[in-house]
């Protein structure tokens, strides 16, 4: 089969639609229409008994004792803000301190940083050099005044997969509430509600195959049962945490897609990370002075965040232009600020200018890889012809040593 | 975000790559930049006793629009006196290449790369008639 370009390998930004996944959304945009609030009609029965089977589905793919523990929404931006504000404002009075790390995606760092202009408090945890969460350090964290402790699953740059476990036997014996922010590890890597006494979890359709615009709110129904503040005013639906006409047709979607992901993410997990490795295997072969960053045990099976020393990401990324991956570099931002996650890992500022993501997943095939690593070995051999940093590296000159203007 | 098309054909033929001897006391280095910030450029020259610019090489740690400007800068202080190349300005790399807004920091080290150079070819040259 002749390989196709351009090639896809950015699956944590999104993924396509898996086709059994379209076909069964195609009749609630057409003759199923129905809004599942009729309670007085078939139309509205049959999206309900529609939305009803897909909140079944995406229960069981995490491990929810009770469909009703699924509120749905837009998507995992909304999840996170709906957990996070939801819960503080429930629980006020029972304390003001929260917990996260720095790793965070911005929809936890950035509704965090809500919280503190409110007056809560919020403290931001480390991570250690291989991108990962030290438990101790949340035990050590949690206070009498801290009502929630929201840790990411997975990482969605260095894809790093977090102690979730550890860290819900903790938090359950403490009697604080933990949040999840799932979506880039959930199907990936093993993922359990109940296992890991998680009690609020937000989950995103379009990371596994299903379509844009729609997520979920996993909300914990007992042992604890959960309270949280609605975000959204209206029309009551969600059991009252998230109003809005529901997306059928979306939700559907995202159902089937948790029904695949249930059936066939391990074999499909198992798969990746052999075709990773053998990208990691491929480019080191080629290349020296080539840095993984973060854990490469504790890793999403699809994830290869990588650095190119003395070469430059964007650079790299315009050379490979029939490749879609992403980039650490902050060349394409106004603020000229790498990767926050690279830095919390401690990677210097060069490195983390030098980082690519490359992101496998469900439709990445072995020609497409050893397409791509002989294409980045030989552009980025290229590129450190014309680096100056590669040219005095070569020579012993110790960059460090040098007096750079920063600008 | 797209490039334009001389940016794109600047980094996929990019002029005047290399490296000149930096003992020649003809010639001026300029390195600028940090590899902390993503982008480093190092500019050479070397000047006859015209005060011309016979040769001008680089070589740029950074983005495509970072290395196109470098090239482009090479381009355009070749066979110009010292004098003259010192008074291109960054605006004018600017709009030769189209760069968006985000990019303007490569045209602004790439006029710092070539004052840097001419200034360290300068020095060179007060340093010899000193030492004579």
């Amino acid at each position: 089969m002749a390989l196709k370009l351009p090639i896809f390998m950015d699956y944590h930004s999104t993924t396509p639609v898996d086709p059994r996944v379209l076909e069964e959304m195609i009749p609630y945009f057409t003759t199923k229409f129905g809004n599942a609030a009729s309670r007085n009609h078939p139309f509205g029965w049959e999206a309900e008994e529609a939305v009803d089977h897909a909140r079944e589905r995406i229960a069981s793919f995490i491990g929810a004792k009770d469909s009703k523990e699924i509120v749905l929404t837009s998507g995992a931006t909304e999840s996170d803000n709906l957990a996070i504000k939801g819960v503080a404002e429930f629980y006020k009075d029972k304390g003001n301190h929260v917990i996260t790390t720095v790793i965070e995606h911005k929809a936890v760092l950035d509704t965090c940083k809500r919280l503190e202009k409110e007056g809560y408090e919020v403290t931001y945890l480390p991570v250690g050099q291989d991108g990962l969460v030290d438990p101790d350090a949340v035990k050590r964290a949690m206070t009498d005044r801290t009502i929630l402790v929201s840790v990411m699953l997975a990482n969605n740059e260095i894809g790093t997969v977090q102690p979730l476990e550890a860290i819900g036997k903790l938090t359950r014996e403490r009697g604080v509430l933990l949040h999840t922010d799932a979506v880039q590890g959930v199907g990936k890597v093993d993922f359990d509600v109940q296992r890991m006494n998680v009690d609020l979890a937000s989950i995103t359709s379009h990371k596994m195959y299903g379509p844009k615009g729609v997520g979920a709110l996993y909300v914990r129904r007992s042992k604890p049962r959960v309270r949280i503040v609605a975000q959204m005013d209206g029309g009551g639906h969600e059991r009252g945490m998230r109003s809005g006409t529901l997306a059928v047709p979306l939700i559907v979607g995202f159902g089937k897609a948790a029904e695949i992901m249930q059936r066939e993410g391990k074999a499909e997990s198992v798969r990746l990370a052999a075709l990773r490795d053998r990208l990691l295997a491929k480019l080191t072969a080629r290349l020296d002075e080539v840095y993984v960053n973060g854990s490469v045990e504790h890793r999403l099976p699809g994830n290869l965040n990588v650095s190119f020393n003395f070469v430059e990401g964007e650079g790299l990324m315009m050379a490979i232009k029939d490749v879609a991956v992403s980039s650490g570099s902050a060349c394409t931002s106004a603020s000229l600020e790498p990767s926050y996650v690279l830095r919390a890992l401690g990677v210097g500022d060069e490195l983390a200018h030098s980082s690519i993501r490359f992101g496998l997943g469900r439709f990445t095939t072995e020609e497409e890889v050893d397409y791509v690593a002989e294409l980045v070995a030989s552009k980025v051999e290229r590129l450190r012809e014309l680096s100056p940093l590669w040219e005095m590296h070569k020579e012993g000159i110790d960059l460090k040593s040098i007096e750079w203007a920063a600008h | 975000m797209a490039y334009s098309t001389k940016v794109i054909e600047h980094y996929e033929n990019p002029r005047n790559v290399g490296t000149l001897d930096k003992s020649d006391a003809n010639v001026g280095t300029g390195l600028v930049g940090a590899p902390a910030c993503g982008d480093v450029m190092r500019l050479q020259i070397r000047v006859n006793d015209q005060g011309v610019i016979e040769d001008a090489k680089f070589k740029t740690f950074g983005c495509g629009s970072a290395i196109a400007s470098s090239s482009l800068a090479t381009e355009w202080i070749k066979g110009k006196t010292i004098d003259e190349a010192e008074t291109i300005k960054n605006s004018q790399i600017v709009e030769e290449l189209n760069l968006p807004p985000v990019k303007i920091h490569c045209s602004v080290l790439a006029e710092d790369a070539i004052k840097s150079a001419i200034a360290d070819y300068r020095k060179k040259q007060q340093d010899r008639h000193a030492a004579k």
